[in-house]
């Protein structure tokens, strides 16, 4: 394992840390947490946004932190759901009497750990509602099962929800507009590499030099295929395609195309552009693109593609201001 | 059969020693169906427990049960530190006011933690979690009559059951068919729990 490190179990402190030095005029630490919330949490009046889960996938989540997009963000260890006792306290933290919001990825360890924070909540008198997203069409939908996972679909909701807690709306309204998110947002990943978590010192699978896996979790979780590497274009080809079948887009869409930790700008859009010609083939126009690390998998290389359907409501949402350090508009 | 403040304790204990000694282990169950990091939640959060529960004098085995169940909750992490966190308190809730647990009481408990882990992680029997471990071990207690072999036996018996089944919820229900033949992490530590019951009835048989 070589990575810029002081101790393989202090890097969430540290990371913490310097993070805070990074945006001491905007974030501020809950003492004795893991919790980062707006220096100004909480907001009288307005709903308040917590969302979180393992580390290691930064920007994400404190890096969506600012005035319309998150209130806290909960850091959990490395790939590891944060305890409902660190939600709480986030919940509490961004507590302006409107109510708090919380964006849950579907993953069972974070859906159990914020949903027990939600009772602790509701039990002082805190009003508490959620989503849970599951954009990830490699895995099959299920009610049966855990169901999808949730992956870089995730920044569409943090950002289109905040906007409209950002406007004063009610957390019914937050919610209602966070559901049509999940509703109209897909994902599908692939990676050339693994990575490493630091406390467990190697890679959690391994992909040969010439291997690439098309469908991976943001945690290295199996995907639908393992096979030899192969273009830009054909990948992009793989996974746009995964996405369009999964349901009907037309219109105006949004497109993420997230890099994983370890691939270059470069590459990145490389596969922009295809995915954008793709959609052109199909009459669909592109209302607005980011291309960049969003949700990352440590130092994995690889990629992911997100679609998200717009409406009027949605593209005015997606448009507003946004002062998170990671997402600014 | 009696078990007081000092038994559970030592319940703890003892489940505390298998988990250290077994902490590789559970995570090298953890690597091939989940994401390797159940034996290091599971080690963290029950020394830490045990580091708690040591300190205190209780007057009833409620207390300990849910002094345990709080540090669970905030130290392991993951999906089971809800769970057995869950579990814990709901036992701790069933058990409340009573000095001592006999067969009829402890019974009520584990019955309590089950229905906690079921709902908290909603699922049911049979899809590779630690339920086709808790699952059966009710069933057991509630016939109305114990031993501590009978229990080691119920417990090995449906790990090796658990082992031969399709995952379909927590992280190994990714991996679908694959997850068939390994065996369940969160199992495998609920079988450690249930044999350091066993060991605490036995010193009273
Ligand atoms: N929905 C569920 N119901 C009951 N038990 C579950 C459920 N999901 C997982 N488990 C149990 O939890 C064990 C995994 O615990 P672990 O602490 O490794 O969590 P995890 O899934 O890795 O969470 P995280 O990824 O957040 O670390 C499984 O082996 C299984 O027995
Ligand atoms: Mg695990």
């Amino acid at each position: 394992m070589k990575k810029i490190i002081n101790n393989p179990n202090q890097v969430l402190q540290d990371m913490v840390d310097g993070l805070i030095a990074a945006n001491p005029q905007r974030l501020k630490k809950i003492p004795e947490t893991f919790v980062i919330a707006r220096a100004d949490a909480p907001v009288q009046g307005k709903v308040g946004l917590v969302s979180g889960g393992g580390s290691g996938h930064e920007p994400a989540h404190a890096g969506y932190i600012g005035k319309g997009m998150l209130d806290a963000a909960v850091c959990g260890e490395v790939f590891t759901s944060p305890t409902p006792d660190q939600v709480y306290e986030a919940i509490k933290a961004v507590d302006g009497g409107a109510g708090v919001f919380l964006v849950i990825k579907n993953y069972t360890g974070d859906v159990m750990n914020f949903e027990m924070a939600a009772e602790l909540a509701e039990a002082e008198g805190i009003q508490v509602e959620k989503v849970i997203v599951n954009d990830d069409v490699a895995v099959e939908d299920s009610s049966f099962t855990t169901g999808r996972r949730g992956i870089a679909g995730t920044v569409f909701v943090h950002k289109i929800a905040g906007a409209m807690a950002d406007k004063g709306a009610s957390l019914e309204d937050v919610k209602a507009v966070a559901e049509k998110v999940v509703a109209n947002v897909r994902s599908m990943g692939m990676a050339l590499t693994p990575c490493t978590v630091p406390a467990a010192g190697n890679p959690s699978f391994e992909l040969a030099e010439d291997e690439m896996e098309i469908g991976i979790g943001i945690h290295g979780e199996p995907g639908i295929d393992r096979g030899t590497i192969a273009t830009a274009d054909e990948i992009a080809t793989t996974l746009t395609e995964k996405v369009l079948e999964d349901r009907e887009f037309s219109g105006e869409v949004a497109v993420l195309v997230n890099g994983l930790g370890a691939t270059p700008e470069m590459e990145l859009y490389i596969m922009n552009k295809k995915v954008h010609d793709i959609l052109a083939d199909r009459g669909i126009n592109v209302y607005k693109t980011f291309v960049g690390e969003y949700m990352t998998s440590l130092e994995m290389a690889g990629c992911s593609v997100t679609l998200l359907q717009l409406d009027d409501e949605l593209k005015e949402l997606l448009d507003a201001e946004s002062t998170a350090p990671a997402f600014r508009m | 059969m009696e078990l007081g403040v000092l038994d559970i304790v030592k319940w703890f204990e003892l489940s505390n020693e298998k988990i250290q000694q077994n902490k590789d282990y559970l995570t090298s169950l953890d690597r091939p169906i989940g994401d390797g990091d159940h034996g290091i939640n599971m080690a963290r959060g029950y020394q830490e427990t045990v580091n708690k529960i040591n300190t205190v004098d209780y007057a009833e085995p409620s207390a300990v049960l849910k002094d345990a169940a709080m540090v669970l909750l905030s130290k392991v992490g993951g999906a089971s530190g809800p769970l057995y966190g869950t579990a814990f308190l709901k036992m701790s809730v069933a058990v409340k006011g009573m000095v001592v647990l006999n067969l009829r009481t402890l019974t009520g408990g584990l019955a309590a933690a089950l229905a906690g882990i079921k709902q908290r992680g909603k699922s049911e029997l049979g899809e590779k979690t630690m339920i086709d471990i808790w699952g059966p071990v009710v069933d057991y207690f509630t016939k109305g009559e114990i031993s501590s072999a009978g229990l080691m036996e119920i417990v090995s018996s449906a790990l090796e059951t658990s082992k031969e089944t399709m995952a379909t919820k927590g992280r190994a229900a990714y991996f679908k068919e694959k997850s068939i033949g390994h065996l369940d992490p969160g199992s495998a530590s609920s079988f450690y729990i249930f044999e350091a019951l066993a060991e605490v009835i036995k010193e009273k048989e």
